[in-house]
């Protein structure tokens, strides 16, 4: 960090809690849109369940459709925030301060917006087979029936619960110091309400010395899950003999490298938006973008690796239903049309132009280029997954195509307001950016003279 | 019931305000000569501070033992619901065995890290002493960036504590109260 800013605990709270304690002139009227948008595809899956999956552009051979393209991709941003808060925090990396909850936040909505995206809507009638998630649970008792724990479908959310599980308490154990905070400065009934989340938090030195070494375990814990996660979900397809396009062993790494590009990516897009929106820019510093820039870089270009990698692999075993499936991707429109776009606004768009440093430190650019980045990422899952599911070839049964219908792209589009207006509400409720976090940085910050230039320090343990 | 009966308001405590870290330090050099021990008085800050910035003592703590029991749970649980879900529902399917090791490893896994991270949680939450009911002598201003010396301890003592609170240059001395 080069830049020197030096604020006192007082305007740190100040400016921090200004979303808690008052409502942004924005805050209501996009809130309510959003839960308009949301509540329509709500209704639309109302619908779904009224009709039937017959309502959905889902047919034989492609029983996967955009929900599934959704829910690989709202696993991909989940990854965000262990990406961002697990590893940096590990490392100490100083600027991870004013980044860590949102990306945390912005897991927890993103994995409600997965499961909300198939598992739970996606077998069409989901009663009949014993609503909500009766493959998972073992609570058929009466009929001796159990879990078959043989499918990936008991792994996928063995994994997705427990990652939630473990974001979400990371959360709010990292919130309970801002929470004792807000109720030192409000009062009546709010005040009530954050001491009880506070749990009578006081600051002595043994529970700051807690929250450290819980910064660091929790981290340390979350991150196996983290990998665990996006290889179970890749998994989902590659354990699949019948799609022979994913049958592929490198497709773990190859979506964990995947969910973290686009993760990180929707990270930098909601530091450009808390910026925006509150105005944190003496926390949000250029500093801190073209931290995130050039790790984008590094994230970015190791997906396309792997990404060369599938694809060249996959050709050179010049195995026929492979063919079938890359010539599908890459000449047969509109497939080929889509294939270009994913590759021009996921890589060769944003990768170059955050090595201009210009780009990387200009907050307009990190906003297009990161939304970019996750137009190709939604993209790539498209293209992965219907595709795959065609299987043009000689012997197949059943040739067919895909296009989404309005109910499906209403339920997808619910999603992204799902997540958005959680951000929102969190925002409402609780600080977005970690208060002690930022404090403690600034207690360990020194501007130093070396010669004749004053460098900005930071002295940590 | 009188103040020293032992009953619940037999405890006392007041709290020195400071803005100064070494104004802080002295008033806990001040209490440590006046007699009090190191389990009477504390230091409340709203951020936290290197360790030993106030001469305080190093905090012990057995958060790494929760992590460890809890895996082991975890796993335990993992095995049982995978091996007896699928020794009560002997269904064959795809010709594999019926406790295949791969997809049992991954269920216990999770189980594994499920387990370590719900015992970490409560493990934090045990060893910060939370959740605390009582908050005893305490003052808003902490969580803005005064630093605070909170003492506890029978009521015939508040008087030494305060002179040595307002000795080291206290802001200002507030007094408030502890269970029994």
């Amino acid at each position: 960090m080069q830049e020197h800013i030096q604020l006192t605990q007082k305007e740190i709270n100040r400016d921090l809690l200004s979303g808690v304690l008052k409502s942004p002139k924005w805050w209501l009227p996009a809130v309510l849109v959003l839960l308009v948008v949301f509540l329509i595809g709500a209704a639309a899956f109302g619908y779904l369940l009224n009709k039937g999956l017959g309502v959905t552009g889902l047919n034989r051979p492609v029983m996967w459709g955009v929900y599934l393209v959704s829910f690989v991709f709202w696993i991909g941003i989940s990854h965000a925030g262990i990406m961002i808060s697990a590893i940096l925090r590990l490392t100490q990396a100083e600027w991870r301060r004013p980044v860590t909850r949102a990306a945390e936040v912005l897991t927890v909505f993103s994995l409600i917006a997965a499961l909300l995206s198939a598992p739970l809507v996606h077998e069409g009638r989901p009663w009949r087979a014993g609503f909500p998630i009766p493959w998972i649970m073992p609570w058929d008792f009466a009929r001796g029936i159990w879990p078959n724990i043989r499918s990936p479908f008991v792994w996928d959310p063995s994994a997705i619960l427990t990652y939630l599980t473990a974001s979400s308490l990371f959360i709010y154990v990292a919130l309970i110091p801002d929470l004792a905070i807000l109720r030192d400065r409000l009062s009546g009934w709010k005040s009530g309400f954050y001491s009880v989340l506070s749990l009578g938090w006081r600051g002595s030195p043994r529970q700051w010395k807690l929250q450290a070494v819980a910064g660091i375990l929790l981290s340390a814990l979350v991150l196996p899950v983290f990998v665990s996660v996006h290889s179970i979900v890749s998994w989902d397809f590659a354990v699949n003999i019948g799609a022979e396009g994913w049958h592929s062993t490198i497709f773990a790494p190859y979506f964990i490298i995947g969910a973290i590009h686009s993760g990180v990516a929707a990270v930098a897009t909601v530091m450009v938006a808390m910026v925006w929106l509150w105005g944190w820019d003496r926390y949000l510093r250029p500093d801190h973008f073209d931290a995130i820039g050039r790790l984008l870089i590094v994230v970015g270009t190791t997906w396309f690796f792997f990404f060369f990698l599938e694809f060249v692999f996959a050709m050179y075993t010049l195995e026929g239903p492979e063919l079938a499936m890359r010539d599908l991707q890459v000449f047969q429109y509109p497939w080929s049309i889509l294939f270009v776009v994913f590759l021009i606004t996921a890589f060769f768009f944003p990768v170059p132009m955050w090595l201009l440093k210009n780009v990387r430190r200009s907050m307009f650019w990190m906003f297009v280029t990161t939304l970019s980045v996750n137009v190709g990422m939604w993209l790539e899952r498209f293209i992965i997954i219907i595709p795959g599911l065609l299987r043009r070839q000689p012997l197949v049964f059943d040739w067919g195509t895909y296009h989404p219908s309005i109910i499906e792209i209403l339920m997808v589009a619910a999603t992204f307001a799902w997540v958005l207006l959680g951000l929102l509400i969190f925002a409402r409720i609780f600080p977005l950016i970690p208060l002690f976090d930022i404090k403690e940085g600034m207690v360990g910050r020194e501007e130093i003279k070396i010669g004749r230039r004053k460098v900005a320090a930071s002295i940590r343990e | 019931m009188t103040e020293n009966s032992g009953g619940i308001l037999s405890q006392r405590s007041i709290i020195g305000l400071y803005v100064d870290e070494d104004a802080a330090a002295n008033a806990m050099d001040g209490l440590k000569a006046a007699g009090f021990s190191e389990s009477e008085y504390e230091i409340l800050t709203g951020t936290p501070y290197p360790e030993g910035t106030f001469g305080e003592a190093e905090p012990v703590h057995k958060l790494y033992r929760f992590p460890l029991i809890g895996a082991a749970s975890g796993f335990i649980v993992g095995l049982v619901l995978t091996v007896g879900t699928q020794l009560s529902f002997p269904l064959v399917t795809g010709g594999k065995p019926i406790l295949s090791i791969p997809p049992m490893a991954i269920v216990m896994y999770e189980g594994t890290l499920l387990g370590a991270i719900l015992f970490t949680i409560f493990g934090i939450i045990f060893e910060s002493r939370l959740p605390r009911t009582f908050m005893g002598a305490y003052d808003t201003r902490i969580t803005e960036g005064y630093i605070g010396v909170a003492v506890t301890g029978e009521a015939g003592k508040m008087g030494p504590a305060e002179e040595a609170l307002k000795a080291a240059g206290a802001e200002e001395v507030k007094r408030g109260w502890e269970k029994g």
